[in-house]
């Protein structure tokens, strides 16, 4: 009933072309972003904003970059954790080492050195393919991971190893508090995901999944597989890159080579098949449901417990936890294996019909 | 249609939940004085943490029946972060606010300890670090806020040479040694690293640097290494299980234990109780207390708490090496509301600022010590704004074989060595951060 496009109509091929033809659809966006930058910041707690919204926005971002690579183009990474590593220490560096340098051009640098990785380790792409090339970008895992802990350029020389940035400013505005924290990172992450999902629509895009879908034919219809592929690589580096960096220097503000090891990379994985390959929208949902459930469940089972008079000790509460993720992830992924952007589509689906289904 | 709607019903009983949950916190509001707790309870620090964060509980509710903080009751709540740095972040946020605002913290893992540096100078809450985190934050001067009490990774790597030299005969003997340094291979490993070089520097020692990576189940290679090479010594910087798994590994290349030697984290009895007999011989320095069965704390603890079935853990382990540390660091973190309530009216919720005033200032004689039960167990501790750690002695302990007993005197680490190297690092520290050393008015405020 109030989810329909009748009497929407379109007289040019620019609106019909729109990111969100249904005016429901755009209205519904538009709104949410409005929520996000106004209501958000002032009904959230500081526990909220710096502990769950920013962390989410963050691998919300990384995982649209997996996204591309992985949903869209097809090429299984499991190095997604090095390169937000790169993206992390160069930013550290291009920051640390040149005096009065924007805190912006250094968390784009931080992207562009994740791009020069990324490219150089999806060479292999060229030739390898499924399982052996995930086994191929492991290589820059643990290359990355032994870079950054035995190279002591990398850290500045610190001598634990572990690096710190602090004085966040953009043009005269520090940031500082966890709002400025979160507004900083919901620019980026909107910013990106915009950009992600205009590469997506263009003939570029349409070029990674024609590759994805079955790279012979592609290639057959003139796709140049060299291009495609490495495109995909050197996009997608850069925004888990600039992701990285942003974890860096937002969230955490001091981080050490753990900060991305190879349980970041399976994260991110996980968090693009749980979400949704091939969906912009499912990276967001995807790095909801790693970020968030954990953490509520940690809070939720110990008053479930109480409710019961059951004295529900931490350890348990940790072990239920994951106990409990693990058969969530299992029965999302077998009662939806499309991921939960596909029963969003199904909701829309569901609510073109209401409430008179056939 | 069927299922979104137990999916919609979940969700609100879960919100339901939430909101009750809530209010109950509301309600419970009262006059206390909150100590959080950052545990370990999980994954790969396990069997070491949990004793910590058992005896820091148990102090906790001894200074209950104590009567309190001058009538101030302590409350501790408890959040796991399974020594992973990104949820000990997650706890720092979520336990801050809580019952009236955070104390002091006390993260019991170097990475967390890093990351909480950058967090508490603008949440304006302290943060004890007895023997861990960063050394240069001994300096006060810098480290307006962190509080590496009776020391630091440093004092404890000093130790561990000085003890080599008088095993050896003498400075002079070490000349063209070599000492081996298994250490985590992650800040809290490295952070050792420094003072071990510039004693090799100094006494012309070599160091074959052997990184473990964590958690430290698979060191097969790394004790070929040691077995090849055949260093005269060798020192372990490790936590958790791979302190158990690196004695093992070096009975089974046969490497004798009585050259191994564990820094303050590497030395206490789940890590070593299973192996029994076969670790006789093995060492590891502590700063200042070790297991102490027979301490009057203790006792009290015992009588007191564990008695009436109020205790925290198994009974067993009450007096145990890292149960104690758990103990002398809920200790410290009362002593200072103590000292702060002196200043700031007795009897009163001090806030974290304040608390921060009263470790600065802290000054716990023989008397006191006596008085707390800490009897032979610590030697006195007093801080000053420039000097955060506020002692640095130490002892060795060596395992029997059952049991781990005191097998030297009172050890100091050299003053002269360790202050040029924790300013030179606290000033590098500054000027990466661009801050400035605090001024003697900020000292007295």
């Amino acid at each position: 009933m109030i989810y329909r496009e009748n009497g929407q109509f379109k007289v040019n091929y620019r609106a019909d072309q729109q990111i969100f033809p249904i005016a429901q659809d755009r209205f519904f966006v538009l709104g949410l972003i409005a929520l996000a930058a106004v209501a958000v910041p002032m009904l959230a707690s500081d526990y909220a904003l710096k502990a769950i919204l920013v962390p989410f926005l963050i691998l919300s971002l990384a995982a649209i970059g997996v996204n591309i690579l992985v949903g869209y183009c097809g090429q299984i990474s499991l190095g997604s954790g090095a390169f937000m590593a790169v993206g992390a220490y160069m930013a550290y560096n291009v920051f640390v080492r040149i005096d009065g340098m924007p805190l912006i051009i250094a968390l784009l640098s931080g992207g562009f050195f994740a791009t020069v990785v990324g490219v150089i380790f999806g060479i292999p792409s060229l030739r390898v393919k499924g399982l052996y090339l995930a086994v191929a970008t492991l290589a820059a895992q643990f290359f990355c991971d032994w870079a950054f802990s035995r190279i002591s350029w990398f850290t500045n020389d610190s001598s634990s190893g572990s690096v710190a940035v602090s004085d966040l400013t953009v043009l005269g505005w520090t940031i500082n508090t966890p709002v400025d924290k979160y507004l900083f990172c919901l620019a980026f992450v909107s910013l990106f995901a915009l950009l992600a999902k205009n590469l997506v629509r263009s003939s570029i895009g349409r070029q990674w999944m024609a590759i994805r879908d079955m790279d012979v034919a592609a290639a057959v219809i003139g796709i140049r597989p060299v291009y495609a592929k490495l495109s995909a690589f050197a996009v997608s580096s850069f925004i888990v890159g600039v992701a990285g960096a942003l974890w860096g220097f937002v969230h955490l503000g001091s981080w050490e080579p753990l900060a991305f090891s190879i349980d970041r990379s399976f994260q991110l994985l996980f968090v693009v098949i749980i979400g949704g390959l091939g969906s912009i929208m499912g990276s967001f949902m995807g790095a909801a449901f790693i970020v968030v459930l954990p953490i509520f469940l940690s809070q939720v089972l110990p008053m479930i417990g109480n409710l019961f008079g059951v004295e529900v000790s931490i350890a348990m509460v940790s072990h239920a936890e994951f106990m409990i993720f693990g058969a969530l992830i299992v029965w999302f992924l077998i009662a939806e294996p499309h991921g939960l952007a596909k029963l969003w589509s199904i909701g829309k689906q569901k609510l073109r019909l209401w409430p008179f289904p056939h | 249609m069927k299922k979104s709607k137990t999916l919609i019903a979940g969700a609100l009983a879960a919100l339901a939940l939430t909101t009750a949950g809530m209010q109950s916190q509301a309600l419970a509001q009262a006059k206390v004085q909150f100590f959080p707790s950052l545990t370990g309870r999980t994954g790969p620090v396990a069997p070491n943490a949990t004793p910590f964060a058992n005896g820091y509980w148990d102090y906790m509710k001894l200074v209950n029946a104590r009567g309190g903080i001058n009538g101030v009751m302590t409350l501790v709540e408890e959040c796991e972060t399974a020594y992973a740095t990104d949820r000990g972040v997650e706890c720092y946020e979520r336990l801050k606010g809580k019952h009236g605002g955070a104390t002091v913290f006390q993260p019991l893992s170097t990475g967390i300890t890093f990351a909480l540096t950058e967090k508490i100078p603008n949440d304006k809450i302290p943060m004890i670090t007895s023997g861990y985190g960063r050394s240069d934050s001994a300096d006060g001067m810098i480290f307006k806020w962190n509080f590496p009490l009776i020391g630091h990774y440093w004092v404890a790597g000093d130790a561990v040479i000085q003890h080599i030299a008088n095993k050896m005969g003498g400075w002079a003997n070490l000349k063209g040694k070599k000492i081996a340094v298994g250490y985590h291979d992650s800040p809290f490993g490295k952070e050792l690293l420094p003072i071990m070089e510039e004693r090799a520097k100094r006494h012309g020692f070599t160091l074959q640097l052997l990184p473990i990576p964590a958690p430290g189940v698979e060191q097969k290679a790394i004790w070929l290494q040691v077995r090849q090479q055949r260093p005269d010594w060798v020192v372990l910087q490790t936590w958790g299980i791979m302190t158990a798994t690196a004695i093992r590994e070096a009975i089974a290349v046969g490497y004798p234990m009585d050259k191994v030697i564990g820094t303050w984290w590497s030395g206490a009895e789940p890590d070593i109780r299973d192996i029994g007999a076969g670790a006789r011989g093995y060492s590891a320095v502590m700063m200042q207390h070790g297991s102490e069965k027979n301490s009057e704390v203790v006792k009290e603890i015992l009588s007191r708490i564990h008695d009436k079935g109020q205790g925290t853990g198994p009974r067993a382990e009450v007096g145990d090496v890292l149960y104690m540390r758990g103990v002398v660091g809920a200790m410290l973190a009362v002593e200072g509301v103590f000292r702060a309530q002196e200043r700031y009216g007795k009897g009163k919720v001090v806030t974290g600022e304040q608390a921060r005033w009263g470790y600065e200032n802290l000054d716990i004689n023989r008397a006191r010590l006596a008085q707390l039960g800490f009897t032979g167990v610590l030697s006195p501790i007093q801080t000053t704004c420039a000097d955060h750690m506020g002692s640095a002695w130490a002892r060795i302990h060596t395992w029997d074989g059952t049991k781990f007993g005191w097998s030297s005197d009172w050890l100091q680490a050299d003053e002269s060595i360790m202050r040029p190297m924790v300013t030179a690092s606290a000033e590098r520290y500054a000027k990466e951060k661009k801050l400035t050393r605090r001024t003697e008015a900020d000292c007295k405020s």
